[in-house]
């Protein structure tokens, strides 16, 4: 089959996912600031307004609770609506609604109604921005029952992993790696079969010595980090985590079970985050395989720093390596 | 400032038990029918058989929130979170509604549900705990009970764009053209969900008719604690029409529903409904409000009740005799028999059930956690 490559931005990835959903199922509409005329602020849905029109690309009212609050309405009357939250800090006023009334209205209408909504928010740090512009509130949402969560990490996932969100029956959060946004790689276009499902993690590099996991933005980061410890002769095994919730803990496991030692990677605080959740089970599933703790390094527990200091505390490719020399170090 | 304004601005708030001159009202507490301009004709084609039956409604909803009541003191059910008082407010404005008309309640509509044809049970699940919900909404066009104050403003306004966008708004044809209705009290109006849904269908014209119950309390606290101006007011700030109806009168609740739902179908919505009311029992079977209330008060709303006017304008009017009533209290005595077993014999569902619904796809630690569980379960048959 004579595929059509194209090198592609990851934002333009997550654009075009959009257009193909919204072409498979006219039931598709998103809604969320800014996002009409202007393509929101990181220009995601940039065109969708023009081609789909006003009733399918909502503008909405500058009301993030009444974003999701509508959705869940529009779900309810057989609409599958895409939400974009402009940036991770101003989910918060959308949580109740999400914790409460999203994640829960399937189990308690015990199955009569669903909620195929997907959330997309954009996520992390790295670009210079003031507070509640950089942050990683995954754990909140991977927390909740009812809801799943997922973090693309490439175009070529973003194309993909999206579209497969908008399908999905159950409500997704989304989480896009706002600084990856105009990362470009090349992959087949005009592919109709996603390489892999939705909630499936991803071994990114193959390795014998340590499993290095992360998600989202601090993927690209792992990479160079085993690229580098490859030099000093040390081969890490990647895997992009892709799916927060549900954790695709085999494939994990599988690959504690070979290397016996797991670093993971969060930009979120480390305390009661992803990585300690990820820790916990790996313990109770690999203990006699493990030959070291399982190493986190991941942001402080502290409230996002002002942007000038954040590389001091986002993970990057020393601390990574740092990571990992603690965990050989056992 | 124009005097005018200026004085809308100063404009008093009405003292509770006064609802003003705006309000809105067919039948005096005293069984009179009175004439309004604007809204007879809502009620002109009322026969005295739907008179009759909105007395039964009243009637049997009234029944089921003292069975209700009666069944949390007995045990039966975990809280109870009456409507007593409101009975009207809840029959004139969901028998104005059409089948295919969609409601979002609160946890307090109990009288909305029965009038929309579900099972009078379906109220009690939740309170007894066997269910979180349990009813398909659709099935009635009856949304589930929603108990975080004021969020179903939200679902409603975007059922309600849905509804525009699927093109069912203004069509002119009665079986196509849909609105939505969605109900919260005095106190959801100072949420924030309830403001921001105010403000979504107001910039999307969607045909949702916003029923606010001003029960007067919230919990322990008075509507004074949520609103300088009379809460219909809130309305025209957010730039589209609100109304005050007696929420006591059947009639004018039904004529007043009538003509927003109309408002909303023809493309005319959002539209806001405040049916002033009281609230004559206690928030919920948890609650003490002789803490915080003057029994005279209580005593000041009895003369006001709903169903005592509907009842003397039937018999006034030779619209219904003795031997009517008599049946209607017969009816209810029996509907509350079926309501009582029902509750005492509503099953619980097994312990494995709890994982079912909570994802609508397959989910691995929802199958793994069932499994867990049984195999738990099951380690104890073994050891016996």
């Amino acid at each position: 089959m004579a595929g059509q490559l194209e090198k592609v931005t990851l934002g333009k990835s997550i654009t075009n996912g959009l257009r193909k959903a919204m072409e498979a199922d006219p039931k598709v509409v998103l809604i969320g600031e800014d996002i009409g005329k202007l393509g929101g602020v990181f220009r995601i849905t940039e065109g969708l307004q023009k081609d789909f029109g006003e009733d399918r690309v909502i503008d909405s009212p500058l009301a993030e609770s009444g974003i999701v609050g509508t959705a869940v309405g529009m779900a309810l009357r057989g609409y599958r609506p895409v939400c974009e939250i402009q940036f991770d800090g101003f989910v918060y006023p959308a949580f109740d609604q999400i914790v409460s009334q999203v994640a829960k209205m399937h189990a308690r209408a015990l199955g009569a109604v669903k909620i195929p909504m997907v959330i997309r928010i954009p996520f992390g740090g790295g670009i210079g921005s003031p507070e509640h512009h950089s942050e990683s509130p995954e754990a909140y949402f991977a927390h909740t029952a009812g809801l799943r969560v997922v973090a693309c990490s490439n175009p070529e996932d973003a194309h993909w992993m999206i579209q497969q969100a908008v399908a999905c029956d159950d409500p997704v959060i989304f989480f896009e790696p706002k600084r990856r946004y105009h990362d470009r790689a090349e992959y087949d276009t005009t592919a109709t079969t996603a390489p892999r499902g939705l909630f499936e993690a991803n071994v990114l590099r193959e390795g014998t010595d340590v499993t290095l996991l992360g998600y989202g933005p601090v993927v690209k980061t792992m990479l160079e980090s085993a690229a580098a410890a490859e030099a000093e002769g040390t081969s890490i095994e990647v895997i992009d985590l892709r799916s927060l919730s549900p954790l695709p803990i085999d494939t994990i496991v599988e690959s504690v079970r070979k290397t016996g030692r797991l670093v993971v990677v969060q930009e979120a605080s480390s305390f009661l985050g992803m990585a300690s959740e990820i820790s916990a089970q790996v313990t109770e599933q690999c203990f006699y395989e493990l030959e070291a703790p399982v190493i986190r390094v991941a942001g402080a527990n502290i409230p996002y720093p002002p942007s000038r200091m954040e590389e001091e505390f986002l993970p990057d490719l020393d601390r990574i390596l740092d990571g990992v020399d603690r965990a050989l170090a056992y | 400032m124009s005097d005018k304004v200026v004085a809308e601005l100063q404009e008093p708030t009405p003292a509770v038990g006064d609802g003003g001159p705006d309000m809105i009202q067919l039948l005096t507490p005293e069984g009179q029918r009175v004439s309004h301009p604007d809204y007879d004709k809502y009620v002109a084609d009322l026969t005295p058989e739907d008179l009759r039956s909105f007395y039964r409604d009243l009637v049997l909803i009234r029944r089921l929130d003292a069975e209700g009541y009666a069944l949390q003191r007995q045990g039966e059910l975990g809280l109870w979170p009456s409507l007593l008082g409101q009975e009207a407010a809840q029959v004139g404005s969901g028998r104005a509604l059409r089948p295919h008309d969609f409601v979002f309640p609160t946890y307090r509509e109990h009288g909305v549900g029965f009038v929309r044809g579900m099972d009078p049970q379906s109220s009690l699940q939740l309170f007894r705990g066997v269910s979180q919900g349990g009813w398909d909404p659709q099935e009635n066009n009856f949304h589930l009970y929603t108990i975080v104050i004021g969020a179903q403003a939200l679902h409603a306004t975007g059922y309600a764009m849905g509804v525009r966008m699927d093109g069912n708004v203004g069509t002119g044809d009665p079986d196509r053209d849909t609105a939505v209705i969605c109900y919260f009290g005095d106190g959801a109006s100072s949420q924030g969900d309830v403001n921001e849904a105010f403000v979504y269908a107001a910039s999307f014209d969607a045909p949702v008719v916003f029923f606010c119950q001003n029960n007067q309390w919230a919990i322990s606290e008075p509507v004074e604690k949520q609103t300088r101006i009379p809460l219909f007011q809130r309305a025209r700030g957010f730039g589209f029409p609100g109304v005050r109806v007696d929420g006591n009168d059947i009639l004018a609740t039904y004529a007043v529903t009538q003509h927003c739902l109309d408002e909303a179908r023809n493309g005319n919505g959002p539209l806001l409904i405040e049916a002033y009311t009281y609230r004559m029992g206690a928030h919920t079977t948890a609650d003490d409000p002789t803490k915080y209330r003057v029994s005279a008060e209580v005593e000041e709303w009895k003369f006001r009740d709903p169903i005592l006017r509907l009842k003397t304008l039937l018999a006034h009017e030779g619209m219904a005799d003795e031997a009517f009533f008599v049946r209607i209290d017969e009816e209810a005595d029996q509907f509350a028999a079926e309501l009582r077993e029902g509750c005492v014999t509503m099953e619980t569902m097994a312990g494995e059930t709890m994982w079912d619904h909570v994802y609508a796809e397959d989910h691995p630690v929802m199958e793994a956690e069932r499994a867990a569980y049984l195999a738990y379960k099951a380690s104890f048959e073994e050891a016996n």
